[in-house]
């Protein structure tokens, strides 16, 4: 494939660089496949981990722990060293049939027909939006993909006394990211009564000083142009006014479905991510999914990583190569898990 | 006192129809001035609306509002591809779901016809269906129009003030019109930015066109009552499900909650029409947005697996009667086309025209332009050529509306620069789609930095 003509044509093409995509692209090297291709829309590749300035990271890869970052960029040299093709700034913007692939670069539009391809475009938080918050529309309501991105890709401050929404994992991970940038959160609300995380997690909002309740609804959001409080309305009616500059928006995660949503791929209804069988693969058998596209609602990085892996060599055994559990480039997961 | 702008004629409000009136009296050879008080044009009831542009079919017959709708509705189609403005020709269905609604089609029909609009037809279920497959098959019977169309609601009034621009007109923002005195032949208007002299004034100001009328003039004919009308917004894979606006049957007070298509391929449900006290306060509810998912669904029963992309509001400048409230006042130079409700983004065209005429009447006469330049602005419309399909767009921003960086650094510059997240979603769509900014927020406040009045970081990290 020369990455000049406009079209062109692959064994695999691999849609994502993040984890998934990665650990795909290598046990398909491992395999044997030459002809793939990583497809990535980003100018830098690396994925999700990129913008998680925090450990851990790549214990199960690299044996040690890394911030994701560091994690991000050994996935991209391990990409390099191995000569598997890395095209950034590559949008996919259609899938066709089969496995033709409409792209948009800045070079001109491209198509490229892959013999398989392997969707693995992550996953991402609802924002206030889709959840139907009531309130205005001011500046400052973000998600923490966004916020961390601000904070470790570009050293930019959104706001320094947000209320948080939401207690998942990665709710608890944003009050860490606040308190490294010196943000300081006012409260972290959750319509649900209970936290989603284990006990101890959810103890870590205290030693943050940043105050949890429960069972509360967001009625409104107020702020010319940027928020200046919020409103909220707890189980027993009462309400209460914080004052604060931004609201973040944490969890809720939603496989980033689009193209195959827009591809006619069968989704799964309860979770909208691509249906896959045992195998990884999607209702048009030249497409296979992986990692948090899949996962729903999310899971860690290894977990994506292996996931990929798993995709990759399911993908290289279609194809007829012969593949065995040792080509595969990290050591089976032996932890069982939910 | 320093006078910062003289000029034949100063519009107050950077709305839709002041946008308008500028073209309209720029090409007509008036020297113009339009005084925003906001940092960028649009910023009230013309921020969030329908994007319908409408035929008048069932507009108030014989009065200024189905004259201007008609006209408006007449230049657009005149005037949209060389200024580069998109049109998705949708057509629309006025659609009955019980016998009563479908009894009152007859009505709509007739109505219809009196108003001129003579390619109205009745449409049976089985020809409905025919047309939109994926409509709930509950629908009886519809009233087809087929020149109800959608438009893009911010290129369009972008497009008519930088034609005036181009054309040597003015404009200033951040100039709140908060005084005046008129001494016979001039008016000196007080804005937020310094004196302005000027022998005509148009007040365009929407939803605070009394307010304007109260400061300037010392009374108002006419009170602003704002209603709200809220929208839920479907991601783009609804759009193959239905081609035509869907209305429902309307009633005496509003156009009621509508299922159309937008021009950036979207599907939407709304508006509501909630009486409110603020003219600014377009924040949405939760119980509204969802009696809205409830209702879309029920007309288009696939939505109920679409995600929902975006949520909003907007607030007509509705008064104590349903008719414009247009102010003539020759003896003091002033025109107010005020309480221009729910019709304005179609009818300011016409509007336009209509000032001319009044402006005439008092006695103003200017020589219209011979070549005048036409600018034509970046189409956003999802259903012809974006900027993305040409090479050298630099990288995707925005991935969700494949927004480029070139789109963004051209928005952010020009005769009339984006300085503001808002102005910038109007001129590109940035951030509008299905992740609101999870994945670009990031790179956009970097690619704004020092730009915007009110900016997206509000400190920087020094390690
Ligand atoms: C805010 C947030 C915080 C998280 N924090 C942690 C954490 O602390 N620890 C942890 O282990 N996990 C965390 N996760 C989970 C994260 O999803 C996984 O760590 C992992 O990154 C998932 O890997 P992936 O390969 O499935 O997808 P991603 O890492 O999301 O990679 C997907 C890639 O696909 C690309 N892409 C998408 N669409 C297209 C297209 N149309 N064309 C071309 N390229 C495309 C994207 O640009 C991206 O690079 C977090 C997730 C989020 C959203
Ligand atoms: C929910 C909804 C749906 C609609 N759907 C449609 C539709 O489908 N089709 C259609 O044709 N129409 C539709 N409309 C109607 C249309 O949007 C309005 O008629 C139109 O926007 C009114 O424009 P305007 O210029 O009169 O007022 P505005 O948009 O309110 O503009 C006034 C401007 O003046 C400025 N201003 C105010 N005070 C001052 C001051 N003192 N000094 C300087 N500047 C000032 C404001 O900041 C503002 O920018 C809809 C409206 C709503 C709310």
């Amino acid at each position: 494939m020369t990455d000049s003509s406009s079209k062109t044509a692959c064994t695999v093409a691999i849609i994502g660089s993040g984890p998934a995509g990665v650990g795909a692209a290598l046990a398909l090297h491992k395999a044997g496949i030459d002809d793939v291709v990583i497809l990535e829309r980003d100018q830098e590749a690396g994925g999700v981990p990129r913008h998680c300035g925090h450990p851990p990271f790549g214990l199960r890869e690299y044996h040690r722990i890394l911030a994701g970052p560091s994690y991000a960029a050994r996935n991209i040299q391990a990409i390099t060293e191995a000569g598997i093709r890395l095209l950034t700034g590559h949008t996919v913007t259609r899938l066709g049939k089969g496995g033709s692939l409409d792209l948009v670069t800045s070079q001109g539009a491209r198509t490229i027909a892959a013999q398989r391809v392997l969707l693995a475009t992550g996953t991402r938080e609802t924002p206030r939006a889709a959840r139907f918050v009531s309130g205005g529309r001011p500046l400052g309501i973000l998600n923490t993909g966004a916020l961390q991105a601000m904070i470790y890709l570009k050293g930019m401050i959104p706001f320094r006394s947000p209320l948080v929404v939401g207690t998942e994992l990665v709710s608890f991970s944003a009050l860490w990211t606040c308190k490294k940038a010196g943000i300081r959160p006012v409260v972290m609300i959750d319509e649900e009564k209970k936290t989603g995380v284990s006990r101890l997690v959810a103890m870590s909002h205290r030693y943050m000083g940043v105050p949890m309740l429960l069972g509360v609804e967001i009625i409104n959001i107020q702020g010319r142009d940027r928020v200046e409080s919020v409103t909220i309305r707890d189980g027993n009616g009462a309400i209460r006014e914080f004052a604060c500059d931004g609201v973040l928006f944490t969890g809720r995660f939603v496989p980033e479905a689009s193209l195959a949503r827009l591809g006619d791929l069968c989704l799964d209804p309860a979770t909208g991510c691509p249906a896959v069988d045992s195998e990884g693969r999607c209702s048009d058998p030249a497409y296979f999914a992986a990692g948090n596209l899949v996962h729903a609602p999310v899971r860690v990085a290894g977990q994506c990583y292996r996931s990929g892996v798993q995709a990759g060599l399911a993908i290289a055994r279609d194809l007829g190569g012969r593949v065995h559990e040792k080509d595969c480039p990290i050591p089976p997961d032996r932890r069982k898990r939910t | 006192m320093q006078i910062i702008s003289e000029r034949d004629v100063a519009i107050v409000g950077g709305g839709v129809v002041g946008c308008a009136v500028a073209r309209r009296l720029t090409l007509e050879g008036a020297s113009t001035v339009l005084l925003e008080k906001a940092t960028d044009i649009l910023d009230g009831a013309s921020k969030g609306n329908s994007a319908i542009l409408h035929t008048g079919f069932d507009a108030p017959p014989g009065t200024l509002e189905w004259q201007c709708v008609q006209a408006g509705h007449r230049e657009y189609l005149e005037i949209h591809e060389s200024l580069g403005l998109p049109v998705l020709r949708t057509g629309a269905m006025v659609a009955a779901w019980s016998k009563e609604e479908e009894e009152r089609l007859a009505e709509v029909l007739a109505k219809g016809r009196s108003n001129g609009v003579d390619d109205l037809r009745l449409l049976g279920r089985d020809q409905i269906l025919e047309m939109e497959p994926h409509l709930s098959p509950s629908v009886r019977a519809a009233i087809h129009i087929p020149r109800e169309y959608v438009i893009d609601p911010w290129s369009a009034p972008l497009a008519y003030l930088l034609q005036s621009l181009e054309n040597g007109g003015e404009v200033l923002c951040d100039a709140e019109v908060t005084a005046g005195e008129f001494d016979g032949s001039h008016w000196l208007l007080q804005t937020g930015r310094g004196t302005v002299r000027c022998r005509y004034v148009i007040n365009c100001a929407g939803l605070y066109g009394d307010l304007v009328d109260k400061a300037v003039l010392g009374d108002a004919d006419f009170t602003i009552l704002p209603r709200k009308g809220q929208f839920v917004v479907f991601d783009k894979a609804a759009a193959s499900l239905i081609n035509s606006i869907i209305l429902p049957v309307p009633s005496r007070r509003t156009k009621g909650i509508v299922l159309f298509p937008t021009i950036f391929g979207n599907m939407m449900v709304g508006p509501t029409a909630e009486d409110q006290e603020s003219r600014d306060d377009a924040s949405v509810e939760r119980a509204t947005l969802d009696m809205l998912a409830e209702k879309g669904k029920a007309m288009l029963p696939d939505l109920k697996n679409i995600p929902v992309t975006a949520t909003y509001a907007g607030i007509r400048p509705a008064t104590e009667a349903s008719p414009y409230r247009i102010r003539n006042e020759p003896d003091r130079h002033w025109i107010t086309l005020g309480g221009i409700r729910s019709t304005g983004l179609t009818a300011a065209l016409g509007l336009a025209w209509h000032a001319h005429a009044l402006l005439r009447e008092q006695g103003a006469s200017f020589t219209p332009l011979e070549n005048p330049v036409v600018p034509r602005v970046p189409n956003l419309a999802e259903h012809l050529p974006r900027d993305f399909s040409r090479p050298g767009f630099g990288e995707i921003v925005c991935h969700c509306e494949m927004v480029t960086s070139r789109e963004i650094t051209a928005a952010l510059t020009g005769k009339l620069p984006a300085r503001s997240l808002a102005a910038l979603k109007r001129r590109t769509r940035v951030t509008m789609g299905r992740c609101q900014g999870f994945y670009c927020s990031a790179r956009l406040a970097e690619l704004t930095r020092a730009k915007f009045a009110t900016p997206l970081g509000v400190g920087e990290i020094n390690d």
